[in-house]
């Protein structure tokens, strides 16, 4: 009876709503490791989302990644090569000290410095000189126009002068260099398994509402899910498609979406005169290559469905795509919208280019990268199928997967975009520009597409400070692009939250998890 | 007995030549560690400072080379992801990892061997019988199902234990331990439960063999008809003879359990170096990856060896001079 009742209780414990009220600790659960504290060591999103709590930026990104003043309070252009920033004025680091430009100054030599693979060096690269104006004012001199300047000062956390001077990684790892401006002091880090954050109470901004956070390293999403439901945490973030409607109806639990600046999209061998994996529809090497003509990577494009991989594949979490950016990004073309779906007018377009009855391709993706990768090029290949191509599926681990696909060994691929910056010359710059090493331009055209027009526009684009004309010729580069079918985008990814009963949290583009921005429900 | 160890060392410095040349070739042929660590905002120019700067430009067996150059000196290199030197990323994470193998080889030799026991004695009581099916679902269920599964009752429905992650941690000796308090005993008791499952099963299939096969042994019958109990007969003298497989057993295993602990530590968020070694794995992080497996190359010639000199003492007829390791 005794032990019946206990059960009972302990029932009622575990279900129990976790009152944000009288807590004052919020746990979060988190997808991906975090690596390292020291900001400037790696720049992976999972690093960057936690030291961008203890730490700030001149301009920091808004939920739909506009620009916002961070420690500059304003910004403007002196000349064509130089720019100023106005610093907040009043700002503290963690220890009581002041902040001033020399933090600033700092902060972009330090990525040249230490030297890391995965810097911050592209933040930094353009800017040849700085100068202090006075303790409140910098200028930044560049070599050549560079309207990007902004949107890398959003990239790029500022440290103080005196605490990170000759600190090392494992500095950061302790706390001793960990001195920011950001809403949360760091109070512990155990690798591999949790970060301890607590409040800045002299913080400049909004002050977070609670007194402690712990960020849980969590990476099995079924055990993630199983942490918010068990009460262990408070809110997780990146909610599994397949458990996402199960928690949507929990009374428990509360979950937040929005669209993600990640696009999925697929890139076609449109230069080469004979691509690797194109076959005849018996499989024989065929010594032309389709996909060089428009109207063949076109009917690709029209024999997609988009909407049946977002319902059927994504489970409803994932907006279908018509260009580079989802709605609201800086360059996002207004004319474009995303491709219908239309097997017929898909076999015409192939009769039209010599291909009445199909031909054969190897379809290739990566199966531990995106959300559902391997399901998406499974049911493209279905589609294509259908309008006569013939198409095989090889799918491998994206660290096999993008060492071949860099290599351009792949005739059909598919990739995921991250817009971190949250504009559009970084995807046309990327994915789309001809490839060309000395300019650093189409690092990553894993179809090698070239269309010079659409460069000329790029380039023109990336030297332009006035925001309206830039956003013209963004906009009409990704027109050009997008009806040539350079590549073919299929869906934005949607990024997801869950919280116990309680909670609020304004979903973010980024898939940044802030805890500052975590608020109890009013 | 010098002679005996002075061969196993030698045979262990082949052994690490030969893996880490394997890892090498693997990683390699794997692909480029860059491509994945790079920023993908960083252009060509870039991402081939980067190359450099690791060496990652040079042909592999300058690589090779350079890195058995540092090994000789105790450095393997320093992880490309992380930029801190690889044995100290894993030395670090190595105390959750041993912890919580430690816990679950004790959970699978307190249960096991008893249990084992009981069905070897009475292979025909319903029991016994339990036991046996029982110990086919341990090794038949996937780890990480049953993992889950776990979480699921335990935590989410009773809410008696927390779900994942490690507990407060005690020192000792310097050591960062959760065993030594209750908040790290109701995270450890999970995790080490469901690494234990598999090695419970084997252990209770191997004492109940071997307890069979000696209950019918004359010394077994000798004993009964000089009246000893049966705890006497059971505790000493069986036990004693079936305990060389045993021992071969748990030793093995036990190094097992370090090495490959990763499905549980995934699941539970364990902050061990299984962890991290998958997590290497995905990034092509080949230091990490190297200096991992040479550990636990070590490892288990550490624990071969101290199983080899176990057998000496329980069997006086094993002479480890001529023993060919």
């Amino acid at each position: 009876m005794i032990a019946r009742l206990l059960t009972a209780v302990l029932l009622v414990v575990a279900t129990a709503p976790v009152l944000p009220a009288a807590a004052v600790e919020l746990v979060i659960g988190l997808a991906a490791d975090v690596t390292s504290i020291d900001p400037h060591n790696n720049n992976a999103a999972p690093n960057n989302s936690i030291a961008e709590q203890i730490f700030n930026k001149l301009i920091e990104n808004d939920p739909r990644q506009n620009l916002k003043p961070g420690l500059a309070e304003s910004w403007r252009t002196i000349d064509d090569l130089t720019w100023e920033f106005k610093l907040r004025r009043g700002v503290k680091f963690h220890d009581g000290s002041e902040f001033t430009a020399a933090d600033v100054a700092y902060s972009i030599e330090r990525p040249g410095i230490i030297n890391t693979p995965g810097g911050f060096t592209i933040y930094t690269r353009s800017i040849i000189d700085k100068i202090i104006v006075d303790p409140y004012t910098i200028r930044l001199k560049t070599a050549t126009p560079y309207p990007n300047m902004p949107t890398d000062m959003a990239g790029l956390i500022i440290v103080s002068s005196k605490a990170a001077r000759d600190a090392t990684n494992a500095d950061f790892d302790s706390g001793k260099a960990t001195i920011g401006t950001g809403p949360w002091k760091f109070v512990r880090y155990a690798k591999g398994d949790r970060i301890e954050l607590a409040r800045n109470d002299n913080y400049w901004g909004p002050k977070p509402a609670w007194d402690k956070v712990t960020f849980r390293l969590i990476t099995s999403d079924p055990s993630r899910i199983a942490a918010l439901l068990a009460g262990d945490v408070q809110m997780i973030e990146v909610v599994p498609t397949a458990d996402f409607a199960r928690l949507k109806t929990n009374n428990n639990i509360t979950v937040f979406t929005t669209v993600s600046n990640r696009m999925i999209h697929l890139h076609l061998d449109s230069s080469r005169d004979k691509s690797p994996f194109i076959t005849d529809k018996a499989g024989k090497p065929l010594d032309k290559n389709p996909l060089k003509d428009a109207r063949v990577r076109k009917a690709i494009s029209k024999a997609i469905n988009r909407n049946a991989i977002v319902e059927r594949v994504m489970e409803g979490l994932a907006i279908p795509a018509g260009q580079l950016m989802p709605e609201g990004f800086f360059g996002v073309s207004p004319n474009l919208k995303a491709e219908v779906y239309d097997p017929e007018g898909a076999k015409k377009l192939l009769a039209e280019a010599g291909y009445p009855d199909g031909f054969g391709i190897t379809l290739h993706g990566p199966n531990n990268r995106y959300v559902n990768d391997e399901q998406i090029v499974q049911a493209v290949a279905q589609m294509l199928a259908r309008v006569g191509i013939a198409t095989k599926v090889e799918t491998l681990p994206f660290s096999v997967y993008v060492s071949r696909a860099n290599k351009i060994e792949f005739s059909a691929a598919l990739l995921g975009w991250g817009v971190t910056t949250g504009e559009a010359t970084y995807p046309l710059r990327s994915l789309a520009a001809t490839y060309s090493a000395p300019k650093g331009l189409g690092t990553w055209n894993w179809g090698r597409y070239s269309n010079p027009p659409m460069d000329a526009l790029l380039e023109q684009g990336l030297a332009t400070v006035d925001n309206a004309k830039r956003e013209k010729l963004l906009q009409q580069a990704t027109e050009l692009l997008i009806n040539d079918s350079g590549l073919i985008p299929l869906h934005y990814q949607v990024n997801t939250w869950a919280a116990r009963k309680g909670l609020v949290y304004g979903p973010r583009t980024d898939e940044r998890t802030y805890a500052h921005e975590v608020r109890p429900a009013p | 007995m010098v002679v005996f160890i002075t061969r196993r060392v030698l045979q262990s410095v082949i052994a690490l030549l030969v893996m880490s040349a394997l890892i090498f070739i693997g990683v390699f042929a794997i692909g480029n560690p860059i491509d994945i660590l790079i920023n993908p905002q960083a252009d060509q120019a870039e991402i081939a400072r980067a190359t450099a700067a690791l060496g990652l430009d040079q042909p592999m067996w300058v690589q090779y080379w350079e890195f058995l150059r540092h090994a000789v000196t105790g450095d393997l290199g320093r992880s490309f992801s992380q930029n801190m030197p690889a044995v100290q990323l894993i030395f670090e994470r190595m105390p959750a990892t041993v912890e919580l193998a430690l816990c679950a080889m004790l959970f699978a030799i307190v249960l096991g061997v008893p249990l084992g026991l009981v069905a070897g004695i009475k292979p025909d009581a319903w029991y016994s019988k339990t036991i046996m099916a029982g110990s086919i679902f341990g090794f038949s269920l996937p780890t990480f199902w049953v993992g889950l599964m776990m979480i699921m009752v335990f935590s989410v429905y009773l809410g008696w234990l927390p779900s994942t992650g490690r507990g407060h941690t005690t020192q000792l000796f310097g050591i960062p331990v959760s065993f030594l308090n209750w908040d790290g005993i109701t995270h450890l008791m999970m995790p080490a439960l469901n690494l234990a499952l598999f090695k419970l099963s084997l252990l209770i299939r191997l004492t109940r063999s071997g307890t069979r096969e000696a209950m019918l042994q004359d010394y077994v019958k000798f004993a009964r008809a000089k009246g000893l109990p049966m705890r006497r007969i059971v505790g000493v003298h069986v036990l004693k003879n079936i305990m060389i497989p045993i021992v071969t057993v748990i030793g093995l295993e036990f190094g097992s359990l370090i090495a490959f602990a990763i499905v549980t530590e995934t699941i539970f968020a364990w902050p061990g170096m299984g962890k991290l070694l998958i997590d290497s794995i995905n990034v092509l992080d080949r230091p990490v990856i190297v200096a991992y497996v040479l550990i636990i190359v070590c490892l288990f010639v550490i624990i071969n060896l101290v199983v080899d000199l176990l057998y000496s003492m329980l069997d006086p007829r094993v002479r480890l001079a001529e023993a060919r390791a």
